[in-house]
């Protein structure tokens, strides 16, 4: 279809928010409190460098590396590091296994602290009051909800992050997959079995 | 694993990287961003279900004009002659060409 110029003689109002949003951004830079590069910086590591693929090679070095494991549950910043993996909102994590007697599910009830180094930024649900209100109160159902469904007898564990905590949950190996190497368990491991609202897939 | 994208609109990444960006540079810091942001959502929790996306980004950038109006570095009448400016200037500039306003 051609574009038809002639309806847009000027530059297309961007929404709202976006103005409000550049209204801020140039009074601050104009004031030498925020630096534009800095910005471009944030944007490109939170667009197209962290996400939940980090997040699951820590996973699969824990299921592959019973030493690395254990350091991960002890000290889970000392093993990221070890990983290569840091930064903001990373400062404080504490890594928590899923096993066949407990499942470990996180929310951040105050508003949305998420293990960015790991994760990225976290998914409109995550974000919701839908999520945030009822993790807590009714977690089993919510985990329905999600399609998990966990064996009789297993409790379940909700961790709530703060802005000075967050959470990793390892979960379960999944059963059939101990000839895989590393990289191959890396694929197993989905963001949401890393909020402990799904399990790891089983291998194809 | 299917990738998503972080942000759903640019305006809402510019605002993640502001806020960001001013809190590295020491205007405030996580933890109190942390808290005046949550209080902005259960503020508008309140009367309805939040969706984690526009109505979050929405609470976002309302928590950020605030604590910029109350510290003095951006105060609301500025902001808001800002945002006229700005809304200006993509009325007055040809379609196609970058969007600026004048110093």
């Amino acid at each position: 279809m051609p574009h038809d110029d002639h309806d847009h003689p000027h530059s297309l109002l961007p929404p709202e928010p976006a103005l409000r949003v550049k209204a801020l951004e140039s009074i601050l830079v104009a004031k030498g409190l925020v630096d534009p590069a800095a910005m471009a910086a944030i944007l490109d590591t939170y667009e197209t460098k962290v996400g939940p693929h980090l997040g699951a090679k820590v996973v699969a070095r824990a299921w592959a590396d019973p030493a690395f494991r254990a350091l991960l549950l002890t000290d889970t910043n000392a093993a990221m590091t070890r990983m290569g993996i840091g930064g903001r909102q990373g400062e404080h994590v504490v890594a928590v296994e899923n096993t066949a007697q407990t499942h470990n599910m996180v929310v951040c009830t105050l508003c949305s602290c998420y293990p960015w180094p790991l994760l990225g930024i976290p998914p409109a649900w995550y974000k919701s009051d839908a999520y945030r209100a009822r993790a807590v109160r009714e977690p089993r159902k919510v985990l329905a909800e999600f399609g998990v469904t966990l064996p009789e007898g297993r409790s379940v564990r909700v961790w709530d992050s703060t802005a000075e905590v967050r959470y990793l949950v390892i979960p379960m190996r999944p059963d059939g997959t101990d000839g895989m190497d590393e990289a191959a368990l890396t694929t197993l491991v989905t963001r949401d079995s890393m909020i402990g609202t799904g399990l790891a897939e089983a291998p194809q | 694993m299917t990738p998503e994208r972080p942000f759903a609109e640019p305006w809402q990444a510019e605002l993640f990287a502001l806020t960001l960006a001013l809190s590295e540079a020491g205007q405030f810091t996580w933890g109190h961003w942390t808290e005046a942001f949550g209080a902005t959502l259960k503020r508008h929790g309140a009367t309805r279900e939040l969706d984690g996306n526009a109505d979050y980004y929405a609470a976002w950038l309302e928590t950020l004009e605030g604590l910029l109006d109350g510290s003095g570095l951006a105060p609301k009448p500025l902001a808001d002659e800002m945002r006229d400016r700005w809304e200006a200037a993509y009325l007055s500039t040809p379609h196609g060409k970058p969007v600026r306003i004048a110093d």
